[in-house]
């Protein structure tokens, strides 16, 4: 049975509904307000979930991938109960184990982020409907897209014509997200895989508001639309001019920033105003205005503030500092705070006129406030800055070299700056340097510093201490200059009948997509070097989020970004950068229509079928290697569900579950052979689901690992071999200790390395075995459909 | 410095916490007692100067000495054929860590589940979140920390120390292991 969803009161209803794969009755789906269904194709088994739907085919999963789980407290503090004290194996005053107790977290964090990417796509939607009005029709693409939203045809089993077509959609979502997040209730579920089940539901759900609000953005704003070659936009601060007054929009939600750029637009002063951006706003800006800049990610927060270059800064949603009014208030911008869900304390100042409140900030009677109407944002952010950059002459609270000496001196050495810093950075001794006029070692910490000021709230001398790194770097921030692609949004349906085949038969070696937030170990240099790797391999490389902006942020020998040095097209050697964090939803959405378009399985509310075919026989892997936020855990959920394994940087340990493959069980790879019928070994393929790598290049080895599967020809298999032993071997040492088991045939054994691994194999008491048609679903076997 | 607190500050993991290895013949009485320890050993290693000797080079002799087994977690492999030592197995961290709470689990050599885990070198909070799933979920097996930080969730660890003061530990470990 499905949820009544009623929006309008438009129902579906399935009395009986007999096919060639399942049998249903009475299945009663009420989808508000779609418009006439002229979408032929028959309904799947599966339309619009709900929390037990799909449980078989996550329990599968979770058979194979076993959550090892890492609990970050040895205790549960979720209710009056409690605490209690789960360790040596005993149980909460609920009944609870820890191990059903880290699910719950984990469920928790899944439904934070869906719960983030669906209030950030309804608000977004509902102010796209009333500006232009809910029948303009979505259009994601114009040549080339015929699939327009392939993860809500592949879940809801409708397709959305009209942004109010999305309505319903998110309604479901929401729907969903509420009684997932009602799972986390004190005494409901009990059992940890039934509470991973609903992970995977939560970031399935994730996955659809997503696509729905970039879908929205992109039909309504203008965005590039699925275009391999969509401009490139400046990125870092040394792009900026800082002789015009400067506008810093921070966030996600790019309505108040869209908002900016109309009235410089109208006003006709583009070239006078610089509009500059730090996380998934300043991407999605850049997609709405190529001339906008992006500065980087989250963690150029601080240091971008400090400068004291940004005149006026405006917060929308999401991974926005929550101390960003006071950081405003030293170099005196002031804020503009524009969603109901961040308002910081400010007084509303929606209804005032324009000019009372730019008064109020160019007099400074008020730091800042909250304004709820993106076009007024607009108007003032621009003529306050306009107003004020003379003024302040961007007075930054940047220390010079002589200050940084003379603070360094007061240093007691006592630490807890470096215990407070999440990559444990020596900065005490690094600052006894800089006391005594060397600043090398304190500058070296610039790269691997991720910005988060806990060093400074630490320190007992109250020193600032990450100013005092930036310091020391020469204000590096200052002349970072890089360009990055703007987002394109989905891939082209062309450009999947193209590739679908090399993927699925392994010639392209795999999809990587480097996602996620930049909580990284070791500067971000270390995402642009691997996607550079990886696109020197022809794999298809994705990028979204701040590891996109990370991607860029560094150049080749010849002076080169990656956006400069490799095709913006879904290719082989393409870097291909899809946009902001709700972007992701098209790097799912290419792995699906590979599934739908190349190999034509029916799409329509057939999540298992195409999960199945996606977890088989795509090479897709997913890396988060600064993953930080709940979203992150949310897009990572989406992705598991899908078959897609997710790589993590050691900080995703903290994420407190892995999703973990045994290579040495055999009886754990079986898969059914469709042609047969019968079990087949497949080989541990792909090995996990969700895995934290040590360093970057324990990451790049397991990335050409996890990109095999079972379906790969000799070919392809030979290809990702070849890339996986030549990365082990160069990065590791030696030959795989495992390749034995990836071997099926002596034709998987790539041609240059036949010598090595032949003799590998014979020692390691190999033998061969069969290619299957591979899928976990018996529905699936041929000789048995009826 | 505290002795006993999480190096990282914040890293608290409540009321189970490791016991301290205040002198080196503790933990070689540990190692000793042990009927099948065994060695992860993360890239940290080689970032460590002790003395003119890098860490790796201390931790070959304590392992050849002990006859433990070594798994190498990441690419410091390189590091160990450099000086010609072949480690026992090459595994990702979270790879051993999820085997090590398998009781089933019957080792690289197949012969039997591993009764102690010492570990050294992963990044302070990835070796706390390791350690805090072994506590957890594999209650037959001890384990043991080499680093010069202290490890709240391991069953023994160093205390905070000085570089000075930890070399000193690792050499007492290694000459109270004999020849
Ligand atoms: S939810 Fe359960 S384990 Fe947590 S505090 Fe309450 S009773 Fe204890
Ligand atoms: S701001 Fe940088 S140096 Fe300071 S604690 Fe954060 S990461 Fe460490
Ligand atoms: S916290 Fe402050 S006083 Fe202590 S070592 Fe760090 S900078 Fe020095």
């Amino acid at each position: 049975m499905v949820n009544a969803l009623s929006r309008k009161g438009v129902n579906l209803s399935i009395k009986e509904l007999d096919s060639d794969i399942a049998r249903f009755r009475d299945i009663s789906i009420s989808i508000g307000a779609i418009r006439q269904d002229t979408w032929h194709e028959p309904m799947g088994p599966t339309p619009f979930p709900t929390l037990s739907t799909l449980r078989n085919w996550d329990h599968a999963l979770l058979k194979r991938y076993k959550p090892f789980y890492l609990p970050f407290c040895d205790l549960c503090c979720l209710c009056t109960y409690g605490k209690c004290d789960l360790t040596g194996q005993k149980r909460g005053a609920c009944g609870i184990t820890m191990a059903a107790q880290q699910s719950r977290i984990v469920l928790l964090t899944a439904c934070i982020g869906a719960a983030t990417h669906t209030g950030h796509a309804r608000e977004l939607l509902t102010s796209l409907i009333d500006r232009f009005g809910s029948d303009l029709p979505i259009n994601v693409g114009d040549v080339g897209v015929e699939v327009e939203a392939p993860i809500t045809r592949l879940v809801c089993g409708i397709r959305p014509q009209t942004l109010g077509d999305l309505e319903p959609v998110l309604d479901y979502c929401e729907n969903q997200i509420t009684q997932l997040l009602s799972v986390t209730h004190t005494g409901q579920e009990g059992s940890n895989i039934d509470f991973e089940s609903k992970v995977f539901h939560a970031g399935m759900i994730d996955h659809v508001g997503m696509e729905v609000a970039d879908i929205a953005q992109i039909s309504a704003l203008g965005f590039p639309k699925a275009e391999p070659e969509s401009p490139l936009a400046d990125l870092g601060l040394g792009t900026v001019d800082v002789k015009k007054p400067v506008i810093l929009v921070i966030g996600h939600n790019v309505t108040p920033s869209a908002g900016i750029i109309d009235y410089l637009r109208a006003e006709g002063i583009q070239s006078e105003v610089e509009v500059t951006g730090i996380c998934c706003t300043a991407l999605d800006i850049t997609r709405y205005s190529s001339r906008a800049k992006v500065i980087g990610p989250i963690s150029w927060q601080l240091r971008y503030i400090r400068s004291g270059v940004p005149d006026v800064i405006v917060i929308d949603e999401q991974c926005v500092r929550t101390d960003t009014l006071l950081e405003a208030a030293k170099v005196r911008s002031p804020l503009i705070a524009t969603s109901e869900k961040n308002c910081l304390g400010l007084p509303d100042r929606t209804d005032d006129t324009v000019d009372d409140i730019v008064r109020g900030f160019v007099e400074e009677s008020i730091p800042g406030a909250l304004i709820l109407d993106p076009e007024k944002v607009g108007e003032v952010a621009v003529r306050t800055a306009r107003l004020i950059a003379p003024k302040r002459k961007k007075q930054g609270a940047d220390i010079s070299k002589e200050e940084l000496g003379r603070l360094a001196k007061k240093c007691t050495q006592c630490m807890l700056c470096r215990r407070a810093c999440p990559n444990d950075l020596p900065l005490a001794q690094a600052i006894k340097a800089a006391a005594g006029g060397h600043l090398s070692l304190l500058d070296e910490l610039y790269d691997d510093c991720v910005g988060c000021g806990r060093c400074e709230s630490a320190c007992t001398q109250k020193l600032p201490v990450h100013s005092l790194i930036i310091a020391a770097a020469d204000q590096k921030t200052r002349t970072e200059s890089y360009c990055i692609r703007t987002g394109r949004g989905p891939i082209q349906d062309t450009e999947i009948r193209k590739v679908g085949g090399p993927i699925v038969l392994g010639e392209i070696p795999g999809i990587v997509a480097f996602v996620g937030c930049a909580n990284y170990p070791k500067g971000s240099r270390e995402v642009a070097e691997m996607c550079r790797e990886f696109a020197k391999r022809r794999y298809i490389v994705c990028t979204s989020g701040c590891s996109a902006m990370s991607a860029g942020m560094h150049r080749d020998e010849y002076g080169r970004t990656v956006y400069e040095q490799f095709s913006g097209a879904f290719e082989a050697g393409g870097i291909v950068n899809v946009g902001s964090c709700v972007s992701n939803a098209h790097i799912a959405g290419a792995a699906i229509k590979i599934a739908s378009i190349f190999a034509k399985r029916p799409l329509r509310g057939n999540y298992e079928e195409i999960a199945d075919y996606v977890y088989n026989r795509v090479g897709a892997v997913g890396v988060a290697w600064g993953a930080m936020s709940q979203k992150a855990a949310a897009i990572a959920a989406g992705f598991w569900r899908l078959g897609i394994p997710v790589v993590v940087g050691p900080h995703g340990t903290k994420y407190r579950r892995m999703l973990l493959g045994r290579s040495d069980k055999t009886e754990d790879w079986y898969v059914y052979d469709a042609r047969s019928g019968g079990k087949v070994y497949a080989g541990p393929v792909p090995e996990h689901l969700f895995f934290a790598a040590e360093t970057k290049e324990d990451a790049m080895v397991m990335v050409a690992k996890l990109t095999m599967r079972p379906n790969d020809t000799s070919k392809g298999r030979a290809n990702k071999l070849a890339n996986y032993i030549d990365l082990h071997k160069r990065l590791v040492g030696g030959i795989p200790p495992d390749v034995h088991l990836f071997v099926r045939s002596p034709a998987d054994i790539p041609l240059t390395m036949k010598d090595d691994v032949t003799l590998y194999l014979k020692d390691h008491d190999w033998k061969e075995q069969p290619i299957p048609d591979p899928t976990l679903l018996p529905r699936l076997i041929h000789k048995k459909r009826v | 410095m505290p002795l006993n607190e999480s190096w990282q500050t914040a890293e608290i993991p409540g009321p189970k916490k490791a016991s301290l290895i205040i002198k080196p013949d503790i933990a070689d009485a540990m190692i000793r007692r042990a009927k099948r320890p065994i060695m992860i050993v993360g890239h940290g290693i080689v970032e460590y100067d002790v003395e003119g000797l890098k860490l790796i080079d201390y931790l070959i002799e304590f392992a050849t000495k002990a006859h433990i087994p070594v798994v190498v977690t990441a690419s410091t492999n390189r590091e160990f054929l450099n000086r010609g030592f072949t480690p026992a197995a090459l595994m990702p961290a979270v790879d051993i860590g999820n085997r090590l709470t398998d009781p089933g689990w019957k080792g690289f050599d197949g012969k039997d589940a591993y009764d102690l885990a010492i570990f050294v070198g992963l990044p302070y909070y990835m070796e706390w979140t390791i350690l805090s799933g072994l506590k957890h979920f594999a209650p037959n097996l001890k384990t043991m920390t080499l680093d010069c930080v202290y490890q709240p969730n391991a069953s023994w660890s160093f205390p905070n120390s000085t570089i000075k003061d930890w070399v000193v530990n690792l050499k007492g470990i290694v000459d109270g292991l004999g020849d």
